[in-house]
């Protein structure tokens, strides 16, 4: 058992992952280097772990909507909406576990909103979640009035630039959440479900599963996870910035996605691989920023690595490599 | 041109995908003017060869002529340049534009640049007058039958290649009337001179209408052959390499006692749909559902199972009154189905076999009580065994098995929920003939099981062999049940051609 996930681990996304590490540690000999500081780790990689966490718990939300054939095109805009509520209502002087917990809910229920046009109104998923990525921004915008709203409340600022065991808040929130959402798909049915669904609605329908109600839940955690995503970045920033949270990340949460190998014509799905793919994409963003090159070659760079990612994946490709059916000596047990 | 005599030909053919070699130098001559059957069970080989034939593949091994030619087909419109068109199972036309278009489609007569719609319409109506098609060319190719839709494709491809004419199955979505229109249509351009190459799993139709036979098996040639010197026994006997007895029943189940009432379903409809209909399923019987493509048939099985809802009547499960109005209602109640669509509704083509088996038990344990890896693999093993599923592995993705194994796989899913009642519709259709005597030999071990059944079907001999009674459907109503003694397929087709008095048998 223990040989077969070490066997598992050595797939092409970890691998990958190392690679863009490597190659900053190239361009950047410090890149690994790991000091400890007022009770805290320090270092480049840190960085990528730090960084990356609002990314990838947004990649844990959106890889479930993908999976069932779906995009999420909300959910920076609900993460600006979430800062909104928890910065708005701390600074009205609520205490801040209610503000975290208000604006959770509220990430939740734009989540449903989206699962409702989707799953029962049958609106296609990327017109549906597009109402909210417009008019998300709006809404944060009408919370905050307008304004860039600051605090200085410790909790939010802990959830967005504490340290747990010397490991930044974000990372830490980021890991616990993947492995609870890989738990809960993968020790219940819900995971195999999720893939019928998205491979298969009509047959999944014919078959006994509920796809309403998986449909709800796979929008309602993005939502969720956008929310938390989107508490993290107003406490690392200690303020509500409506205009530019969170904006653009659902592309970079859906790249995530790609990259951790989940086709977006839906079906086959890993959590923890998407967590690596958003790591990729930090690791790539931390890497030119230390290395000195202008950022500009950040998006050159991010847009080549979706094109290695879409060739790999393209037909021709899986044509030129025919992938191998193990075979098993047992042979349906006949 | 023209030494060996063949319009085209393949030599020594060798296709491997992976390590499994699908085609092990066939030989394959097609000569002008006759109709050439390509059998063999699924998974033969008979599709790879048609896409090499057709420039879809390109082969590992031997050469392909045309008229003595060596010729490399890139893709299917270059082969089309050579005079090869083909005609698909699935009519791969654009149904929401007109006839007229599709007729023409990247060929359009043009005048100063433009399509020259008037001349377009004026052509379509002389190309389809010659296969006796009346219709309006500019009307929506969608609004006509399938049968119609076919024509269309096959004048398509003969008006674009006109010396070869490839026929994928063109007849499994056809009723019989249909099926002799179309045999009509190949006899007429058999004496052009055209060359056809015919592919189905229905032997009667081989022996109607073409003149040899090639036969396939596991990849390889077994024999080409005049279908005059074969008989059916010979053919079958060639395809699956061994002797099979046909149960050549003609007659329904003798009378047995029949099982308690399980089903009652009485003035069950659906608005647009079906006409509310009567009928009492036993335990233990198999009712046989007959009737024409579009009769109503499949939409009768899905408001059964709750697929569609239905909006009047009622519904005793085991004497208590109850509602069906979603498939998880259907199932909850023991009901089972596989939809006559595998591909689109029946199989999860990138999930696993084993997957594909264990969805609806563990749909009906729900979210939470999850069955782990090692009860998925027993539980898929002990069916896919029981159905003689054959897969290299049970984790392979199912979509990589023949149609046959695929639907052994749907009706294992089924099996795995300890279902009272299933509903199959067309089980066989465009299955191997040996997948197809197991799904029969399934029927009636389910039925001496005390299972209720009721199995869609058009081959008339075989819902005779296995039903206990047969309900026939018209015009989206039931229109007649036939009981007792002499029933046979021609009972049923007068039923299904008279009206409600005459079905008496």
């Amino acid at each position: 058992m223990i040989r077969r996930s070490l066997l598992k681990l050595a797939n092409p996304q970890l691998l990958a992952l190392i690679g863009v590490l490597l190659i900053n540690w190239l361009l950047f000999p410090n890149f690994f280097r790991v000091t400890w500081q007022d009770g805290r780790f320090f270092g480049s990689l840190i960085d990528v772990l730090n960084r990356g966490a609002p990314v990838a718990i947004l990649a844990v939300g959106m890889v479930g909507v993908i999976a069932t054939k779906g995009v999420d095109l909300s959910v920076g805009a609900v993460m600006a909406v979430a800062g909104a509520v928890a910065a708005t209502m701390v600074v009205a002087g609520y205490p801040a576990p209610i503000a975290v917990v208000a604006a959770l809910v509220v990430g939740l229920l734009c989540g449903l909103w989206n699962g409702i046009l989707v799953a029962v109104l049958d609106i296609q998923p990327i017109i549906a979640t597009l109402v909210l990525m417009v008019a998300g921004r709006g809404i944060a915008q009408l919370i905050t009035e307008g304004f860039i709203v600051t605090f200085n409340d410790p909790l939010l600022i802990y959830i967005g630039t504490g340290s747990f065991l010397g490991f930044p808040m974000a990372a830490v929130i980021a890991l616990v959440l993947m492995v609870i959402v890989t738990l809960v798909v993968r020790r219940t049915a819900i995971g195999l479900f999720i893939e019928a669904v998205g491979v298969n609605r009509a047959a999944a329908s014919l078959a006994g599963i509920r796809s309403r109600m998986l449909l709800l839940l796979v929008y309602s955690l993005s939502g969720l996870c956008a929310a938390i995503a989107g508490i993290i970045v107003a406490g690392d920033i200690r303020g509500a910035d409506a205009n530019n949270a969170g904006l653009w990340l659902e592309l970079d949460a859906i790249l995530a996605v790609v990259i951790g190998g989940t086709s977006l014509l839906g079906g086959r799905f890993s959590v923890p691989l998407a967590v690596v793919g958003a790591l990729i994409i930090q690791a790539m963003n931390t890497g030119i920023l230390v290395s000195g090159f202008p950022p500009e070659f950040n998006l050159i760079v991010k847009a080549g690595l979706i094109f290695i990612v879409l060739v790999i994946q393209s037909p021709l490709a899986s044509r030129l490599a025919p992938p191998r059916i193990k075979p098993v000596a047992k042979v349906s047990a006949k | 041109m023209a030494e060996t005599g063949y319009a085209l030909e393949a030599r020594g053919i060798v296709k491997i995908f992976g390590n499994h070699v699908a085609l092990d130098k066939v030989d394959f001559g097609l000569k002008p003017g006759e109709v050439h059957a390509l059998l063999g069970e699924n998974g033969a080989g008979k599709s790879t060869l048609i896409k090499i034939l057709t420039g879809a593949y390109q082969p590992d091994g031997g050469e392909v002529l045309t008229e003595g030619v060596p010729v490399t087909l890139n893709n299917p419109q270059h082969a089309q340049t050579y005079g090869i068109g083909t005609v698909y199972q699935e009519v791969n036309l654009l149904p929401n534009r007109s006839v007229a278009e599709n007729l023409y489609l990247g060929h359009q007569p043009t005048r100063f640049g433009l399509v020259d719609r008037r001349k377009m319409e004026r052509d379509s109506i002389a190309v389809l007058a010659r296969y006796g098609l009346n219709i309006d060319p500019s009307s929506e190719l969608g609004a006509h039958s399938v049968a119609v839709q076919q024509i269309v494709a096959i004048a398509r491809a003969v008006e674009l290649s006109g010396k070869v004419l490839i026929l994928d199955e063109p007849t499994a979505s056809l009723d019989r009337n249909e099926v002799e229109r179309l045999f009509e249509i190949i006899a007429d351009l058999k004496k052009t001179g055209l060359a056809v190459v015919f592919i189905t799993h229905f032997l009667d139709q081989v022996f109607a209408i073409a003149d040899r036979v090639t036969i396939l098996r596991n990849g390889k040639l077994i024999d080409t052959k005049t279908l005059d010197s074969l008989t059916r026994t010979d053919v079958v006997r060639l395809m699956l390499g061994k002797d099979i007895a046909f149960s050549g029943a003609t007659k329904l189940e003798e009378n047995r006692p029949l099982g308690d009432v399980l089903l009652d379903f009485k003035n069950y409809g659906r608005k647009r749909s079906v006409h509310p209909f009567n009928l009492t399923i036993h335990k233990g019987e198999v009712v046989g559902v007959a009737g024409l493509l579009g009769s109503g048939r499949t939409e009768m099985a899905r408001i059964m199972f709750g697929a569609d809802a239905a909006d009047e009547g009622t519904v005793s499960v085991a004497g208590t009154q109850t509602s069906i109005a979603r498939p998880t209602d259907a199932i909850g109640h023991g009901f089972g189905f596989c939809p006559e669509d595998r591909k689109a509704e029946g199989i999860f083509g990138d999930l696993s076999v084993r997957e594909n088996i264990v969805i609806a038990l563990q749909g009906k344990l729900g979210w939470f009580s999850a069955l782990n890896r090692d009860e998925q693999m027993e539980i898929a093993g002990r069916f896919g065994e029981a159905m003689d599923i054959r897969a290299a592995s049970l984790d392979m993705p199912v979509k990589l098995l023949s149609g046959g194994n695929q639907q052994k796989v749907i009706l294992s899913r089924w099996l795995a929920t300890d279902p009272a009642f299933l509903i199959l519709d067309e089980p066989t259709r465009g299955i191997d003939v040996g997948a197809h005597a197991e799904i029969v030999r399934t029927i009636n071990r389910l039925r001496d099981e005390g299972l209720a059944l009721v199995v869609i079907s058009s081959e008339l001999d075989e819902v005779v062999a296995y039903s206990s009674r047969i309900v026939v459907m018209r015009d989206r109503e039931l229109v007649a049940e036939l009981n007792g003694e002499n029933i046979n397929p021609g009972v049923i087709v007068q039923a299904i051609a008279n009206h409600k008095d005459g079905a008496q048998a």
